[in-house]
C-alpha cells in the first residue's frame, strides 16, 4: 500500500516536471522568435517599404503589406530616372565598388597568404614580434592615419580614385589577412615541410604543392571577410573618394541625405537593399566561412 | 648572389607586408603623432608649437560632448550586447530546433554596412512616418517617439541600431565557446544533482571568462571607431548633440580644416584603443605561448 502511494507520488512529480520542463521550452521557442523578430523586422520594413509607392506609405504603416510587387523604386534606385542633373543612381557607384574590391582582395589575401606562410614554415628569430608588429595593424582607429593618407595620395596623384582605395584598402587588409593564414598554417604539421626541403624543394614549391591545395578553406574565409569589410567600409570611400569615384556605400549616403523636395522613402529603402545585397548574398550562401572569419580572430583554437 | 638571394628568399617575400605596414600604419601615426604637437591649421606645419591642440581639445565643448557621448554609448552598447548575447547563446544551446535559422537571422546585421543598416534605423525611427505613426495608428493615440529628433535622447537610438547590428556576434561567440566544453563537465554536474540554472549559472559562464574578455575588447573597440552609424543616422545631430570622437576628427580635418586640432583628438583615439588592446594581445599572446 505504501509503495503504492509513494510511486504515485513519484509519478506526479514526474508529471509535474514534465509539465514545468514543457514550460520552459514554449519559453525558450518564445523569447527566440522575439529576438528574431527584432532581428527580422528593420529587414521586413526595408524589403515593403521599397515596393510600396509614396502614396501607399504615408496611408500605411511600417508593416503594412505593399499592395503589389512594384518594382518601380528599385528601378529608380539603379538606374535614376533619365533626367539630367541632380539625378543620383547607384549603378555607376555599384560599379565602383567593384572595380575597387576584386584588386583589393585579391592582392590583401595574396600577401597575407605568403607571409602568413613565411612566418609559420620558415621560422626565423624574432619572428614572433614580426606576427605582433603585423597584428596591431588590426587595430589601430584608422583616423590616426586618415591624415597622412591623404597626403600621401595627393602626392601619389590618386587621390579621389579608384586606384587609390585599392591601395588603402589592400594595406589596410593585410594585418588581417596575414592573422588569417598565420593562424591557419600554424596548425599543418612542419614536418610535411621538412620533408619537401629534404628532397630539394624550394620556397615556392612547396609553397603551391604543399600548403595552397589544403589552404581552400582559408582562401574561403579570408575572400568573404575582405570582401565584406571593404564593400562596406564608408570611412575611407568618403574621405578619400568623391564625385564620380565614389564607391556605393558613400553614394548611398549622399543619395539618401539630398534631400530635395520630397523624401522617397521607398527609393531610399531600395537604394539601401542594393547597397546590402552582395554581402548578403554572401553571407547567406557562405555563412559558416563568414562567422569562422569573425571569430577566428577573436577566439584562437 | 643567387645563393644570398635562395638564403633570404623568405624575408624578400615578407618584405612587403612589414614594409607597408611599417610605412602606412607605424609611420604614419607617428606623422599624426608629430602633427597633434604643431600648429597646423589647413597645411601641415612642422615647427613644434607644444601641448597647445591637446589643450586647445580639452578646452572644446564640442569634444567634452563627445567623450561623453561615447562614454554613455560605450557603456550602454557593452551591456546590451553582451546580455542580448549570452541569452540568446544559452538559449540556442538547449538542443533548439531550427538553430541554423535562428542563428543566420541574428548574425545577419553583421554582413551589412552600418550605412545601410543606418539608412533603414532611419526610416523606421523618424518620426512622421514611422514607428510613432505605426502606434498611432494602432489607436495609441498619444504615443510619441521623437528620440531621434530629441537632443537628450537621441544618442540612444544610436545605441538601438549599434546594439541589433553587434548582439549577434556576442551570440556567436558565447556560442562557440559553450560548444567547446566538455560535455562531461556538465554531466557530472547534473549527476551531482545540479539544475540546469546552477549548471550554467555556476559552471559555465565562469569558464567563459576568456570570452567575456574578448567580447569586451572587440566591442570597446567597435564603439571608439564609431563612425557610420551616427553620420548615416544623426550626422552627429541634433545639433551636436551625437557628435563623437571619430566624427570629430574628421569634422575638424576636412571640414574645418584645423588639421593639428583633428591630428590631437585622432592621437588621443589612438591612446584610448591601445589602452584596451595592448593588455589583450599580451595576454592573448601568454596564452599561446603557455601551450
Amino acid at each position: 500500500m505504501q509503495d503504492n502511494t509513494q510511486s504515485s507520488s513519484y509519478q506526479q512529480l514526474e508529471q509535474k516536471s514534465k509539465y514545468t520542463n514543457m514550460f520552459l521550452r514554449w519559453f525558450l521557442y518564445f523569447v527566440l522568435i522575439l529576438f528574431a523578430s527584432y532581428f527580422i523586422f528593420p529587414l521586413y520594413v526595408m524589403v515593403v517599404t521599397s515596393l510600396k509607392t509614396m502614396e501607399e506609405i504615408r496611408q500605411g504603416t511600417l508593416l503594412s503589406w505593399p499592395s503589389g510587387l512594384n518594382f518601380e523604386s528599385w528601378a529608380v534606385a539603379w538606374g535614376g530616372r533619365g533626367y539630367g542633373a541632380g539625378d543620383t543612381f547607384l549603378r555607376p557607384y555599384f560599379w565602383n565598388s567593384i572595380k575597387m574590391v576584386v584588386p583589393a582582395v585579391f592582392f590583401s589575401t595574396f600577401i597575407g597568404a605568403m607571409t602568413g606562410y613565411v612566418l609559420t614554415k620558415w621560422r626565423f628569430k624574432g619572428d614572433s614580434w614580426v606576427f605582433l608588429f603585423l597584428l596591431f595593424g588590426c587595430f589601430i582607429p584608422f583616423q590616426a592615419i586618415l591624415l597622412p593618407m591623404a597626403r600621401t595620395l595627393g602626392v601619389l596623384g590618386i587621390s579621389n580614385s579608384i586606384v587609390g582605395l585599392v591601395l588603402v584598402h589592400t594595406v589596410y587588409g593585410i594585418p588581417f589577412t596575414t592573422l588569417f593564414f598565420r593562424n591557419y598554417y600554424v596548425s599543418v604539421p612542419t614536418e610535411l615541410v621538412k620533408a619537401a626541403r629534404i628532397d630539394g624543394a624550394g620556397f615556392f614549391k612547396i609553397f603551391f604543392k604543399i600548403l595552397l591545395p589544403i589552404s581552400a578553406p582559408i582562401i574561403v574565409v579570408t575572400v568573404i571577410w575582405q570582401f565584406t569589410q571593404i564593400w562596406n567600409d564608408f570611412l575611407f570611400g568618403s574621405t578619400f573618394s568623391f564625385g564620380e569615384a565614389a564607391p556605393i556605400q558613400v553614394a548611398l549616403n549622399n543619395m539618401v541625405l539630398s534631400s530635395t523636395s520630397v523624401k522617397e522613402y521607398n527609393v531610399d529603402m531600395a537604394s539601401a537593399i542594393i547597397a546590402g545585397v552582395p554581402t548578403l548574398i554572401v553571407y547567406v550562401l557562405a555563412g559558416k566561412y563568414f562567422i569562422r572569419g569573425l571569430t577566428s580572430g577573436a577566439v584562437k583554437g | 648572389m643567387f645563393k644570398w638571394l635562395e638564403k633570404n628568399l623568405p624575408k624578400i617575400v615578407m618584405a612587403p607586408a612589414v614594409g607597408l605596414i611599417g610605412w602606412f600604419v607605424y609611420g604614419f601615426v607617428l606623422w599624426t603623432l608629430y602633427i597633434s604637437f604643431t600648429n597646423s591649421k589647413i597645411l601641415p606645419k612642422y615647427e613644434l608649437w607644444g601641448f597647445g591642440q591637446y589643450e586647445k581639445l580639452w578646452a572644446s565643448r564640442k569634444w567634452l560632448i563627445s567623450v561623453d557621448n561615447l562614454l554613455v554609448f560605450t557603456a550602454l552598447f557593452l551591456i546590451f550586447c553582451i546580455a542580448i548575447g549570452i541569452i540568446l547563446a544559452i538559449f540556442l544551446d538547449q538542443k533548439i530546433r531550427a538553430e541554423g535559422v535562428l542563428r543566420t537571422i541574428y548574425l545577419y546585421p553583421m554582413a551589412l554596412s552600418f550605412i545601410v543598416t543606418g539608412t533603414a534605423w532611419k526610416w523606421i525611427l523618424n518620426p512622421t512616418l514611422g514607428i510613432q505613426k505605426m502606434f498611432i495608428d494602432w489607436g495609441f493615440e498619444n504615443f510619441t517617439f521623437d528620440w531621434l529628433v530629441n537632443r537628450e535622447m537621441a544618442i540612444y537610438t544610436i545605441v538601438i541600431a549599434g546594439v541589433w547590428q553587434s548582439a549577434g556576434f556576442v551570440m556567436a561567440l558565447f556560442l562557440a565557446g559553450l560548444r567547446s566544453v566538455e560535455d562531461e563537465i556538465v554531466k557530472a554536474a547534473k549527476i551531482d544533482g545540479a539544475g540546469l540554472f546552477t549548471v550554467y549559472w555556476r559552471i559555465l559562464l565562469p569558464m567563459m571568462r576568456p570570452v567575456f574578455f574578448t567580447s569586451f575588447v572587440i566591442l570597446v573597440h567597435i564603439s571608439i571607431k564609431s563612425y557610420d552609424l551616427i553620420v548615416a543616422l544623426t550626422q552627429g545631430g541634433p545639433g551636436i548633440s551625437t557628435t563623437m570622437p571619430a566624427l570629430f576628427m574628421t569634422q575638424t580635418a576636412f571640414h574645418k580644416s584645423q588639421v593639428g586640432l583633428s591630428a590631437a583628438s585622432a592621437m588621443m583615439m589612438f591612446m584610448a584603443v591601445a589602452a584596451v588592446i595592448i593588455p589583450y594581445l599580451y595576454s592573448e599572446l601568454r596564452r599561446e605561448n603557455a601551450r
